[in-house]
């Protein structure tokens, strides 16, 4: 099983670690054709709109959207929700090129600048039902996008309550869905469609591998024929590329 | 897999107090999503939207580039707020501004504005020629600079989430940059190799704090991300930065001190994520126009702006 890490921009070698400690292969995917090689694909957090353009630059909307209709697993972490989502509000000037298909609309920048960025438990249910654990999950929120409403088809698997006043500040042209969604004060932060798993936190930040695995099981649940005779190379993870150290896990 | 699976956990560990409420992760976490990325110097609103356009991860606001800075002389200070306000509104990425060693009024301020992160900067006019700001005392992140090992420990062991090699600033000049560099991952190397035993003298000779000697031993790197910065002026020495070992890239005057700003933006940044990649390289360090214009630093009356804090 490989499975390949948007690296553009952003905290694509948390990522990999992570992956290395659970015994995959992460890869690099930096070019479309190198997307021909791996079975579904992470899009880590880092800033949205630099990983668009140099998406754009090298031309990679195409083939990520065509990947993403193969019905290939793709989760995306804070920018890489943005990327997935089908609407975002809160965007720079002139909007940004998205790849679409989970049928939500993001608030990019939801929570606002650094000084607002935190930490919180967050109840994770379902999570905790398939990969067992504590029914919480500590999610790091750094400048977080939010998920303001989502289509039937999407499963919703976490939520954050936030007081009014962010409501408030958020996006006019929203208007209209705040007055029903105002009751709750909540927003949504985890979400998962068919193939497409999206959290507006970074797990690749914790020590908690609970959302790796779940998305890893995700992919061996597609590929299950295919996959089948493909034992995973545990060997040439070390061979090809000396070990990349990477930075220690603050909590 | 020995050896590549093991996880630091820091829980009680000496560089993560605080007394306010935003826990050093979350401080490490935003430096962490800029990795791979190009933070670049901006002095206006439109600046900072050609910056954004080309791709930039962030951008630091300020009142006059390095290179002004060196030109004109005088007292470099704190922007003017209203400057980094208005900067901070025509853009959606993080946007981080200076304040003079030891001035932590100015960093105060900076807080109070909003921005994302601080540059505790020697491109400034030095504010306490002894102490740098306890950077513990603040929710907002800081990032500082440092020439070796033992300046960026000291730097992190007073609360900055987020390092970078000084570089000389405003020369368009590598070479300090990679002495910086080379000097930085050079003596990580020698750490890395050494018997624990010999640690404690070696955190006495780079006057560094045992513990955090100790953990950079461990994980074979700054215990934080680390950029490069001060002299970046191509792509070519933006993918060098990189290929040294650096999380990411600051651009100060190297961009809009060019005859193309727009171009030359895209194309470091670019090269910063394709960096080791000389046929992407080739594209885009083709055709740029101008770089700026750069100072020999042979030459005694430069003044080494690195110099200025220990």
């Amino acid at each position: 099983m490989v499975v390949g890490v948007l690296a553009l921009q952003g905290s694509f070698n948390e990522h990999i670690a992570v992956l290395k400690r659970l015994g995959v292969k992460g890869v690099e995917v930096r070019k479309a054709e190198q997307l021909q090689n791996v079975n579904s694909l992470i899009i880590p957090g880092g800033e949205s709109t630099t990983m668009a353009k140099l998406a754009e630059y090298h031309n990679l909307f195409p083939a990520l959207r065509e990947f993403v209709k193969m019905g290939k697993p793709v989760w995306g972490t804070c920018a890489g929700l943005i990327f997935l989502a089908d609407r975002a509000t809160g965007q720079k000037t002139g909007g940004q090129e998205l790849v679409g298909g989970l049928d939500c609309t993001v608030h990019r920048n939801f929570f606002g600048s650094q000084i607002q960025s935190f930490e919180a438990d967050l109840s994770v249910p379902d999570i905790a039902a398939k990969e067992g654990g504590p029914p919480i999950f500590r999610g790091v929120f750094i400048r977080a996008p939010a998920i303001l409403d989502v289509g039937p088809g999407v499963e919703v698997l976490a939520n954050i309550p936030v007081s009014s006043d962010k409501y408030a500040s958020s996006d006019l042209s929203l208007q209209g869905q705040k007055e029903n969604s105002d009751s709750g004060k909540e927003v949504i932060v985890a979400v998962r469609q068919g193939n497409l798993l999206a959290t507006a936190f970074h797990p690749e930040l914790t020590a908690d591998n609970r959302w790796h695995t779940y998305f890893l099981k995700m992919t061996s649940d597609v590929g299950e024929g295919a996959l089948a005779s493909v034992s995973t190379p545990v060997d040439d993870l070390t061979s090809n590329e000396q070990a990349k150290n990477d930075l220690p896990i603050y909590q | 897999m020995a050896g590549s699976g093991v996880v630091t956990v820091y829980g009680n560990g000496a560089i993560t107090e605080t007394q306010k409420k935003s826990p050093f992760s979350v401080k490490v976490g935003l430096a962490q999503m800029l990795r791979g990325g190009v933070i670049m110097d901006v002095v206006t609103p439109e600046q900072a939207r050609i910056a954004e356009e080309a791709g930039a991860c962030a951008v630091m606001a300020l009142e006059r580039v390095p290179a002004d800075i060196r030109a004109q002389g005088g007292v470099a200070r704190m922007s003017d707020p209203q400057l980094i306000k208005e900067i901070k509104q025509a853009v959606t990425i993080p946007v981080m501004a200076k304040a003079r060693i030891g001035h932590f009024v100015e960093a105060q301020i900076l807080e109070a504005i909003g921005i994302d992160y601080v540059d505790e900067s020697e491109v400034l006019t030095v504010a306490d020629e002894d102490n740098h700001i306890n950077k513990h005392n603040f929710r907002i992140p800081f990032v500082c600079g440092c020439r070796n090992l033992g300046e960026a420990l000291r730097r992190i062991r007073e609360g900055a989430a987020m390092i970078r090699t000084k570089g000389e600033a405003g020369t368009g000049n590598i070479i300090e940059a990679v002495r910086h560099v080379r000097s930085v991952m050079g003596d990580i190397r020698v750490l890395r190799n050494m018997d624990d035993d010999e640690v404690f003298a070696f955190a006495k000779k780079i006057q560094s704090p045992y513990d955090l000697v100790m953990q950079t031993k461990q994980l074979g790197r700054l215990p934080v991300v680390h950029f490069a910065a001060g002299g970046v002026a191509t792509p070519a020495d933006a993918a060098l930065m990189m290929q040294l070992g650096c999380d990411g890239v600051f651009v100060g005057s190297g961009v809009f001190k060019s005859g193309d700003p727009a171009r030359r933006a895209r194309a470091i940044v670019q090269a910063v994520t394709h960096y080791s990649d000389p046929e992407v390289l080739v594209d885009v360090s083709c055709g740029l126009g101008e770089a700026m214009v750069g100072i020999n630093l042979n030459d005694e009356k430069v003044e080494r702006y690195a110099n200025r804090s220990e």
